[in-house]
């Protein structure tokens, strides 16, 4: 029965019935349709991130560290990159120059050996550790490093924070 | 027989202008003279006919309204004008953004331009909050209105991020800031921005997927931060994107409005 059912949807001679080409090209069609409005959909959302920055490098070299005094915090880098270069006696680290309240730039005070922030009135110690005003937790510190010629190599994409424990880690600070 | 004096001169002027082809083209009917011609008259036209051809005399209790949508539609439409304005001058890069609007209000003719602009801004804000105000107090946000009111506070979030976008703009101080903080909100969104809870999910073993470089937050500036990026992407955003949206859905709202008998009718 289904054999001649199936016989007859066929026309003589071969070829695709009306019937039998609407059943094929409906769903290709719908299923076509589908494809290419998700990833017309898709290739928005990429658009919508930029490839190319027109920023400052997040990794940059800071010279040699002997061109650092001890226990001063160098303000050199902080208009370009954002980052203090702080050398104490036994290791150096570098502090992002990012307010952990709501994101203003501070200043370092050296008169009054802290970093206080213009927006809020946040201060901060040397180490960056919040002790006044409304941040919630210490400044940032950026992985800091020696290059093969030398130079301090600092890169901001490498985030450390001491609430959680990470500037315990080696790449936190340099011993020199 | 006596011949009729001739017709005044503005009357025969006028029928002479009135029987040409130009003016048979677009106006194609005379003044009309039933209520049938004058219902007609507004409702096929393209202008007139976004107004109804008769309101009920409960949309003019103006203590019962306060007017404060209408206010804050002609507020917008006062935005447009003067945002257009303000087009013809400003750029939206960081070498002409400041200077740019301290020269619309010392170089460029009706200085105020850019305060009309901030003024009304202002105004709308206050206008839809007493807007959003009334139909509380009046209830008319009840069944069947309910989705209206939905509507209605998309709109409010929409006026306020169009005053957020525009806030950028002047590029000083307080936009830079301002934005800064508004913006570093993203980056706790859950999921998507890399502050946020649940942004470890989306990693690849360690390769992080939502980075600094690749949230929510990077994607509203085009950038780390707020710079030039976002500077172009706020002001798209505040004179094409949010007003497209905003105006579908004003449509919707007055639409809406109008289906359920007028404003402030009965229910």
């Amino acid at each position: 029965m289904a054999d001649e059912k199936a016989a007859a949807a066929k026309p003589e001679g071969g070829g695709v019935s009306r019937r039998g080409f609407m059943r094929w090209s409906l769903p290709v069609g719908w299923v076509a349709f589908s494809a290419a409005s998700a990833s017309s959909l898709v290739a928005t959302a990429r658009f919508l991130f930029p490839n190319v920055l027109f920023e400052p490098p997040q990794s940059f070299k800071a010279g040699f560290p002997s061109e650092y005094n001890v226990g001063e915090v160098d303000v050199r880098w902080k208009d370009a990159f954002g980052v203090w270069i702080v050398r104490e006696p036994d290791q150096f680290y570098a502090i992002i120059a990012v307010c952990t309240h709501l994101g203003c730039s501070p200043n370092w005070l050296p008169a009054e050996n802290k970093f206080k922030c213009p927006c809020h009135g946040s201060g901060f110690y040397k180490s960056g550790v919040n002790f006044e005003g409304p941040a919630p937790r210490p400044l940032e510190r950026a992985r800091i490093l020696v290059a093969d010629d030398g130079q301090i190599l600092v890169d901001k994409s490498v985030k450390f924070q001491k609430e959680k424990g990470e500037w315990e880690k080696p790449e936190s600070f340099l011993k020199v | 027989m006596a011949t009729k004096p001739p017709e005044p001169f503005l009357t025969r002027t006028w029928d002479y202008i009135t029987e040409t082809q130009i003016w048979k083209s677009i106006f194609r009917h005379g003044m009309p003279n039933t209520n049938r011609n004058r219902a007609l008259a507004v409702m096929t036209n393209v202008f007139l006919h976004l107004h109804p051809v008769k309101i009920r005399k409960s949309g003019v209790r103006l203590k019962f309204t306060w007017c404060m949508g209408g206010l804050t539609f002609f507020l917008f439409l006062v935005e447009t004008f003067t945002g257009l304005l303000l087009m013809f001058y400003y750029r939206p890069t960081v070498a002409y953004a400041y200077m740019d609007i301290v020269d619309l209000a010392e170089q460029v003719p009706l200085g105020v331009m850019r305060e009309l602009h901030r003024w009304a801004g202002h105004a709308m804000v206050i206008s839809v909050w007493l807007h959003m105000f009334r139909v509380f107090m009046t209830g008319s946000y009840k069944p069947p209105r309910e989705f209206n009111w939905n509507v209605g506070v998309i709109l409010l979030v929409l006026t306020l991020l169009l005053s957020f976008t525009g806030y950028l703009l002047p590029w000083d101080q307080l936009a830079v800031w301002a934005i800064t903080v508004g913006s570093n909100m993203a980056r706790a969104t859950p999921l998507l921005g890399h502050e946020g809870p649940g942004s470890q999910l989306l990693a690849l073993g360690d390769v992080k997927m939502v980075h600094a470089g690749s949230d929510a937050r990077f994607a509203l500036l085009g950038g780390r931060f707020v710079g030039e990026g976002a500077l172009l992407r706020f002001y798209v955003l505040h004179c094409v994107g949010i007003p497209l949206v905003a105006g579908i859905l004003m449509a919707i709202h007055f639409w809406r409005v109008r289906k359920d008998g007028g404003i402030s009718g009965p229910v």
